[in-house]
């Protein structure tokens, strides 16, 4: 093998995927030819480096210049520039901070982005090429594994991480390791191990990101875990949303057969356990442990209830553990390096660090592994670069369907399961959606109950019907229909479902309702008594209309009405019909003269019943 | 499909997987990949429950469950838009509207041509991207009203992946 002397590593996650990173990758690779360097540079496809926004990236090592937004021309240009004269491209240098747009020797130091972040999850994500078991091995990969086979006894394996704290990383946070230990405790000939990959909820990917980044990781903790509480099978349901995933963890699947890490007599100790993937096929709810073992038996998707817990009956009716994607990444490490290294992130009670995906309005959107006990402030402003454009921030959104919002006020909150969960969110499975002036909380509500309504299994009457009523209670209030009274039936079938549903699903289905009417009564009330829509978001609430002393009569905005409803001559100022417009907003967009805006409430007589 | 067609796949399937119990929705995604209209005759449903040996109430069931299998036929491409919270902040009701508008159907609709059936999903874990959809076995991030324009008409044109 020719020695290298340059190996570009180039994101192909699926946000860099979707942006171009193919063709990005060929022309590399084209032009790499072309000057004969193919032999001694080489281009590996790695997992998501986390900064979606910046696709496609790519990083040059040994330098480590990260580059960002990356088009065939561009790669060409970084051939010819970088790898063949040594010099850097500063026009697709990532960006830190734009105004201090200077060469970045070492961006994983100096770039906030990726200087706060402390990276064991993801560990792998972004750096080695996902398909190849020996960058993997490289990595001390499957070490721990030898460790736990070769020199602990499946206790001390339980053991070392219910010493570490792990809590599972896909919503609830249960200790793992006693979860661990109540499945040892059965007497069961036979016992399963389940890997959920049935990541749904709005905004989270991480799971996602690690199967495509990462996926030997899985394969090596579900095998520990097997170990550890006596199991010889082992599932990963994975959602037929994902099939790039799918894809690699079934090639690391067979890789790792091979190389004898799974299959009969693992490392000749004896021990021996296989994984199967089990693909999903569209149903959220398939997420809840009881749900997903039902789809894992070839049924309907239906939760049960709980006890018996999966851990005294699950899959098949034997002793069942399920953990989730980012759980199971953190396994390893904790193995190998030992609990008291873990516990030196984050907090007492929930040690070690957190993956969040960042989206929505913010400036760098994508995933980011921090310390648990961060504040909201530093995840959102330091690590996510604050808002795009520079507006305030007005509330975070976390947790998906189950959490709920967290208003700026509170932003110097540590990021924790018990904090969040006092503010009336939830950590979830770390999925955070930027909001801010322009995004209405009623809209907001409404928008997570119109997803519990698609999404709900339809068993239990509480969930199937109230969160039905209480998306039609709020579709009324954004329609201009509302009354106060409905905003008191809204608390209060919140509340009843919450205690009578039969599943996660239902009894945390309210708290997108209950938290934005906790912060956000005001818009509720501004909706429903003032005929309002503070964030101007609403369209019964709103009307456009246009600025006389601004207009230029450049007709712009006239010609892209699709109604043709607003009138004027050349060089004179426009107007509105209100009666005609429909408030689709095409003609702010048009104008270059900032002389549309939108006014709440409407102007009167344009009020769409 | 005939049953011998179906059988081939039924050995297949129980020779890749180590228990036969939970064939069905596996089963279920071959059978629906098989048909270039993607999804599953009642007939073929009917066949299914006989050589699975299960009543075709419970294949019925399960089929109507899962929102990724369809009974009736649907486009050879199949436009899955995400339509969570992190796809509509950025912009995802437009790109809502202007598909129904473009291809002329509404959602669990195919255009008449039988090119595109439009459908919603939940997330798809792209929101670093978003708003994005997902056509077949492809994602498309960063969506703007003028690059899904693109998209469809290159779809239209033939040269899809």
């Amino acid at each position: 093998m020719a020695l290298k002397t340059n190996t570009i590593l180039i994101c192909a996650g699926g946000g860099c995927i979707s942006a171009g990173e193919e063709s990005v990758k060929q022309a590399f690779e084209r032009k790499l030819k072309e000057y004969g360097l193919d032999t001694v540079v080489s281009v590996v496809e790695t997992g998501c480096m986390g900064a979606c926004s910046l696709g496609p990236l790519a990083v040059i090592y040994p330098d480590g210049v990260y580059y960002q937004k990356l088009t065939p021309k561009a790669a060409e240009k970084i051939v010819e520039e970088h790898i063949l004269k040594g010099r850097v491209v500063p026009e697709f240098l990532f960006e830190g901070e734009k105004e201090k747009l200077t060469i970045k020797e070492k961006p994983s130091t100096e770039i906030p982005f990726f200087a706060k972040q402390v990276k064991i999850a993801l560990r792998n994500v972004g750096v080695i090429d996902p398909l190849s078991i020996e960058e993997y091995i490289a990595r001390d990969g499957y070490f721990a594994l030898h460790k736990a086979l070769t020199q602990m006894t499946p206790e001390e394996v339980i053991k070392e991480i219910k010493d570490s704290g792990l809590r599972g990383r896909g919503g609830a946070g249960f200790p793992t390791g006693l979860k661990w230990e109540l499945a040892r405790q059965q007497k069961s000939d036979v016992k399963y191990m389940i890997c959920n990959a049935d990541e749904g909820d709005p905004g989270a990917f991480m799971d996602r990101s690690i199967l495509e980044g990462d996926p030997h990781s899985i394969v090596e903790a579900m095998t520990i875990a097997g170990y550890a509480i006596g199991a010889q099978k082992g599932f990963v349901y994975v959602r037929a949303e994902y099939p790039l995933a799918i894809e690699r963890l079934q090639k690391a699947i067979e890789m790792a057969h091979e190389y004898g890490f799974l299959g009969e007599n693992i490392f000749g100790t004896g021990f021996s356990f296989d994984i199967e993937i089990r693909i999903g096929a569209g149903a959220f709810v398939c997420g809840e442990e009881t749900a997903l073992m039902h789809s894992i038996e070839g049924k309907r998707g239906q939760p049960r209830v709980k006890p018996p817990f999966p851990v005294q009956k699950g899959l098949w009716g034997k002793p069942t553990v399920i953990n989730n994607v980012e759980t199971l990444a953190l396994v390893p490490p904790i193995i190998l390096k030992g609990a008291s290294w873990f516990r030196q992130y984050g907090t007492e009670k929930s040690p070690g660090t957190k993956v969040f995906a960042l989206a929505g309005k913010i400036k760098n959107t994508g995933l980011v592994e921090v310390p648990m006990g961060i504040t909201l402030r530093e995840l959102l402003y330091d690590i996510g670069g604050g808002h795009p454009q520079g507006k305030q921030i007005k509330a975070v959104q976390t947790g998906g369907p189950s959490g709920g919002v967290i208003p700026a006020e509170f932003f110097d909150t540590p990021v924790d399961y018990e904090s969040l969960g006092k503010l009336g969110a939830i950590m979830g499975s770390g999925g955070m959606i930027v909001l801010d002036e322009d995004d209405c909380m009623v809209d907001v509500a409404k928008f997570f109950l119109e997803f519990t309504v698609d999404e709900s299994c339809g068993k239990c009457t509480p969930c199937r019907e109230g969160t039905k009523v209480m998306y039609d209670i709020l579709d009324r209030i954004t329609k201009g229909e509302g009354t106060m009274e409905d905003i008191e039936k809204l608390e209060q079938l919140a509340q009843v479902i919450k205690d009578s549903s039969l599943c996660g699903l239902g009894q945390t289905a309210p708290n997108p309702v209950l938290s934005t009417l906790k912060y956000y009564r005001h818009e509720y009330e501004a909706h429903v008594k003032e005929g309002k829509c503070p964030a101007k978001k609403c369209k019964a609430f709103i009307s456009y209309v246009i600025d006389s002393e601004k207009c230029v009569g450049c007709t712009a905005c006239a010609r892209v009405c699709p109604v043709n409803a607003i009138h004027g001559e050349v060089r004179k100022v426009h107007e509105i019909d209100q009666e005609a417009c429909v408030r689709c907003g095409s003609c702010i967009e048009v104008c270059r003269f900032g002389a549309i805006s939108k006014v709440t409430p409407a102007i009167v007589g344009s009020v769409t019943k | 499909m005939d049953r011998a067609t179906l059988r081939n796949i039924i050995d297949e399937l129980k020779s890749e997987q180590l228990e036969e119990q939970d064939i069905l929705i596996y089963l279920l995604h071959k059978v629906q990949d098989y048909y270039q209209s993607h999804y599953i005759p009642p007939e073929v449903g009917e066949m299914i429950a006989e050589e699975l040996n299960v009543p075709p109430s419970k294949v019925y069931e399960v089929l109507t469950f899962y929102t990724m299998f369809s009974t009736k036929p649907r486009g050879k491409y199949i436009i899955r838009v995400c339509t969570s919270l992190p796809c509509h902040v950025p912009g995802g009701r437009e790109i809502v509207e202007y598909l129904k508008k473009k291809l002329g159907v509404n959602f669990g609709e195919t255009t008449k041509d039988g090119l595109f059936t439009l459908e919603e999903t939940g997330c798809l874990g792209l929101c670093g991207v978003s708003p994005v959809i997902m056509i077949n076995d492809q994602y498309y991030g960063d969506l703007t009203v003028e690059k899904v324009e693109e998209i469809i008409e290159s779809l239209k044109g033939g040269d899809a992946k």
